[in-house]
């Protein structure tokens, strides 16, 4: 369900690392020729504008609301036919000026609002545990890549026995197990305990090839100390990589959180969530599809917005590199 | 151009003449070789000397017809009086392996590490001569092994690549270019990335190969030393373009050009004076940074 | 070869152990009273203290994890409602909820697991190897970027909004397909494939992207070698050339993968048979936790791991015959 790691390892390494370390003398003009890509390519100017949009609806949800009429709590029992089983009145589930994307069958509420305040689930699990696994994966990947000895073995000990869970039957059944306020937190928590081995992997092999690059062997022969290689010398070179794997690792944990959501541990009922209503709207799919393909669209885009963003930046720097 | 005055003969074994070879990016059209013209006579030894970037390399890549992708060659390179560059693919494919032979820089990664250095030697028999069986092959890998001197070859022929060591691996790759008795073999670089001792080694064998076969040898290299062991002829690249060309022993004794000069300046030898660091700068062309 | 193989049985042990340990703390920690849990929604009083006394619930922590690991071996018993039942080894826990024995329950349901799994599996790694070499043979053409953007979208689409798309489609909208059911093979072939054709479906279709984008990457990497230009300066065959040179050192690796992916699928697909209500161990996961069955979930955890581990053994055994460098390295 989230995009294994194997994909983002062979692709996260744009023509290998002796690419990216070698841009070290023109930095400041490929950066600004890269900003330039970027924003001329379509796809990711596309998708940075959708991201961006997600972004503010889930920011400004509570305004929002207030302009679209109807909160995500309230119930409006004149939208839905009582005599039909509670089915939306009128057609695509019930979309009207006064709802614009309909209502939930059975309660009648307003499922623009839901998907508003649903955003913010979405984006603020997903991007506070790609916060939190790049930071991790960064910070071990980093000590257990330059270090070696006993750090190393110990740091990848950890690392093979984390990867070696079954994640999602474990997240399910930690979360389900767990008393359910600060649901958010814990769904941040569980996710990111299970996801930073996959970037601390790639971190760790990225700074093993370039430890034994000349430049760290001058930088330790004028006596820098082993902090300021790490930080000053090797990190920098990762940037590239850090920036396309956290990119690409958002999209996984917004799957993740709407799947488990889905599975009922994520958070928990009134709080809408993407993938709650999905769940939802499951049993409704024959009568009422628009309950399950609206979420499900929003889903799909965002996590279609993420994929390619991340995509055309490792593209962008993939082909800059090689002209350099 | 300067220093060749010897009258090419219509029986040479390469001929080459006017090559250009160009590369298509997104950045533009870049010229890696640019009109250059040797030839090879039969049996004869060519060294093409260059630093890294002079387009040495892809000079044995347009003859073979390998050059990478984006890459087109023009002029034209006349094998035994046929044309190269106008042959169609599946000519070509008929000709590598079994008129020409080549050997690459480094022998660890030019052999497949997933079978055994007997089924690659073979190979190329069982593709160019039709009806044989895997046994028949298999005899000829380890009589072309044992030309080669690895000892002990019936045995080794069943193992892998990554079980050789630098040198024995090297000498796997003159044993596949020498399974097919080729007429002319372009060895490329074929001892940069061996020891030292090793490479002496190498290069007995090249000539003992010549020697016993008559199959003409283009030796490429940015070592002179290597050169003067091998080749009757050489020939000076500099920035995709010919700049000495003529016997070992005159260029050597009697450079024409400054580059040359130069090159052959920069090589210590056992005669010099001890204490004093002879430093020439050589001049950068355009193109040739940043390699 | 012993040894190598030695070592990596050990750690294997070694981590299925240290995985059982975790989930039982996590178990035992987050529930403040296993009984109330394990006994579920429709409890008595008595059923409690029997579950006390039988689980030994007031013993100290590592005596009680001593009796499940022990169990795991030798098998335990169980007193029910005055009636001792057996549980054989490996015991995997009574579930107090159904009223049986959880490593029943398992066996039942693993082979229609299995079956969506390997079902899938074909699926994914056909269509991924196709649409992966194709695209790396095509590369930059259209072909390629018609694969990109097709992988990129099923990637994007979460398995179950697929799921209820294709139901829609399919089965409300033109129905092609009946609603799926579970229909044994012996008694329909024909009914039992279709029935099983929008798993199948569903699941391989987020896998057979990513196989795409890994093949088409390992292609394009392993043309750039260097002994595929000897393979070409022999003059072999283009179709020797690729067949050896490079189709053989280019999947290889996806065998690893492929293995580790369907390891992990045994443990049940759970979000794909949830949707589509197949009774396999996916469902029993789900089922199990929203109903709070603590042996069940804590039995279907230890076994998921159980498969990805084994999993991985086997896979890198696989590799020691597959790849000439590992398997000297291993004899060695």
């Amino acid at each position: 369900m989230t995009i294994p790691s194997t994909v983002i390892e062979v692709e996260a390494t744009p023509g290998g690392d002796p690419v990216l370390a070698e841009s070290l003398e023109s930095r400041p003009a490929a950066g600004r020729k890269l900003l330039h890509g970027f924003l001329t390519d379509v796809p990711a100017m596309l998708s940075l504008g959708y991201i961006v949009l997600i972004l503010l609806m889930a920011i400004f949800a509570p305004l929002i609301v207030l302009v679209s009429g109807w909160g995500p709590y309230e119930f409006d029992q004149t939208a839905i036919d009582p005599n039909m089983g509670a089915i939306p009145l009128g057609p695509f589930g019930g979309i009207s000026a006064e709802h614009w994307f309909g209502v939930e069958p059975g309660s009648g509420r307003d499922i623009f609002a839901r998907i508003a305040y649903g955003a913010r689930v979405s984006m603020t699990v997903a991007l506070s545990a790609t916060f939190l696994t790049t930071i991790l994966g960064v910070v071990f990947g980093l000590l257990a890549g330059y270090f070696g000895g006993w750090i190393d073995t110990a740091i990848s000990r950890v690392m093979e026995f984390l990867m070696a869970f079954p994640a999602l039957i474990f997240m399910i059944a930690i979360l389900s197990a767990l008393p359910s306020d600060n649901r958010i937190v814990l769904l941040v928590v569980v996710i990111s305990l299970f996801g930073w081995p996959y970037l601390a992997r790639i971190v760790r092999s990225q700074t093993l090839s370039l430890k034994e690059r000349e430049f760290v062997e001058s930088a330790r022969a004028s006596g820098a100390s082993g902090a300021h290689i790490v930080f000053r010398e090797i990190l920098p070179n990762l940037t590239s990589t850090i920036v396309v794997m956290a990119t690409l690792a958002v999209p996984g944990y917004i799957g993740t959180e709407a799947g488990l959501s889905f599975l009922g541990v994520g958070v928990v009922p009134p709080t809408p969530s993407w993938g709650q209503m999905i769940a939802a709207a499951a049993p409704w799919y024959a009568v009422d599809p628009m309950y399950f393909l609206i979420p499900g669209m929003f889903l799909f885009l965002l996590v279609l917005s993420f994929t390619t963003l991340g995509d055309r930046i490792r593209a962008l720097i993939g082909s800059s590199e090689v002209r350099a | 151009m300067t220093g060749d005055n010897v009258n090419d003969t219509a029986d040479d074994l390469l001929r080459v003449e006017d090559l250009c070879v160009e590369f298509r990016t997104a950045g533009g059209v870049t010229r890696v070789v640019d009109s250059i013209d040797f030839a090879v006579p039969r049996g004869g030894a060519l060294g093409i000397v260059g630093e890294s970037g002079s387009g040495k390399s892809m000079t044995s890549l347009a003859i073979m017809g390998l050059l990478p992708k984006g890459g087109a060659a023009s002029g034209s390179i006349r094998f035994e009086g046929t044309d190269l560059l106008a042959q169609r693919e599946s000519a070509l494919r008929r000709i590598r392996g079994d008129r020409i032979a080549m050997i690459f820089q480094d022998p660890l990664s030019s052999l497949n590490p997933y079978y055994t250095v007997g089924v690659q030697i073979a190979e190329a028999y069982r593709s160019h001569r039709s009806g044989v069986s895997a046994r028949a092959a298999k005899k000829v890998a380890i009589e072309a092994m044992e030309r080669v001197h690895i000892h002990d070859a019936a045995r080794r022929a069943d193992h892998y690549p990554h079980q050789f060591s630098g040198g024995m691996r090297q000498r796997i790759m003159i044993a596949m270019a020498l399974s097919m008795e080729p007429d002319l073999i372009i060895a490329d670089e074929p001892t940069t990335a061996l020891d030292v001792t090793v490479q002496a080694q190498i290069l007995a064998l090249l000539a003992e190969i010549r020697r016993d076969t008559g199959a003409g040898l283009i030796l490429i290299t940015h070592d002179l030393a290597v050169v003067s062991e091998v080749a009757d002829r050489i020939v000076v690249m500099r920035g995709g373009r010919l700049v000495e060309k003529g016997s070992v022993e005159d260029v050597f004794s009697d450079p024409q050009h400054e580059y040359t000069r130069r090159l052959l300046d920069a090589v210590p030898r056992i005669d010099d004076e001890i204490g004093e660091l002879r430093t020439t700068a050589i001049p950068v062309v355009c193109g040739e940074e940043k390699r | 070869m012993i040894r190598f193989l030695g070592s990596r049985v050990l750690g294997m042990l070694v981590v299925l152990f240290l995985v059982t340990l975790f989930t039982y703390v996590i178990f035992f920690v987050l529930s403040p009273d296993p009984a109330v849990q394990i006994c579920g929604k429709n409890c008595t009083p008595e059923r409690i203290e029997q579950i006390r006394a039988n689980l030994g619930l007031d013993l100290p922590f590592w005596q009680q994890f001593w009796e499940y690991i022990s169990g795991l071996f030798t098998g335990r018993e169980y007193v029910v409602a005055g009636a001792v039942v057996t549980c054989p080894a490996p015991c995997l826990g009574y579930s107090f909820q159904t009223g049986q024995l959880v490593s029943e329950m398992i066996v039942q349901r693993l082979p229609i697991s299995a079956t969506i799994a390997i079902g899938a599996a074909i699926l994914w790694l056909i269509g991924g190897l196709i649409g992966g070499v194709l695209s790396a043979v095509h590369e930059g053409r259209f072909t390629d970027k018609f694969f990109a953007g097709l992988t990129l979208g099923a990637m994007s689409i979460p398995n179950y909004v697929l799921a209820l798309v294709l139901q829609f489609v399919l089965v409300v909208a033109l129905g092609w397909l009946p609603f799926p059911q579970a229909v044994p093979f012996a008694e329909d072939p024909g009914q039992w494939f279709l029935n099983f054709l929008m798993p199948w479906i569903v699941l391989a279709v987020g896998y057979a992207a990513v196989y795409t984008r890994l093949t088409r990457a390992n292609v394009i990497e392993t043309l750039q070698e260097n002994f595929v230009r000897t393979a070409n300066a022999k003059g072999l065959s283009s179709s020797l050339v690729w067949r050896r040179h490079a189709l053989r050192p280019a999947l290889t690796p996806i065998v690893t993968i492929f293995g580790m992916d369907i390891a992990g699928l045994l443990g049940g697909a759970v979000i794909t048979e949830t949707v589509f209500g197949l009774n396999g161990v996916g469902k029993l996961t789900a089922d199990s936790i929203s109903s709070n069955d603590q042996p069940v979930i804590m039995a279907v955890t230890l076994l998921s791991a159980f498969f990805v581990i084994v999993g991985n053994l086997v896979v890198d055994l696989l590799y020691t015959a597959i790849d000439p460098r590992v398997r000297t390295a291993a004899r060695a």
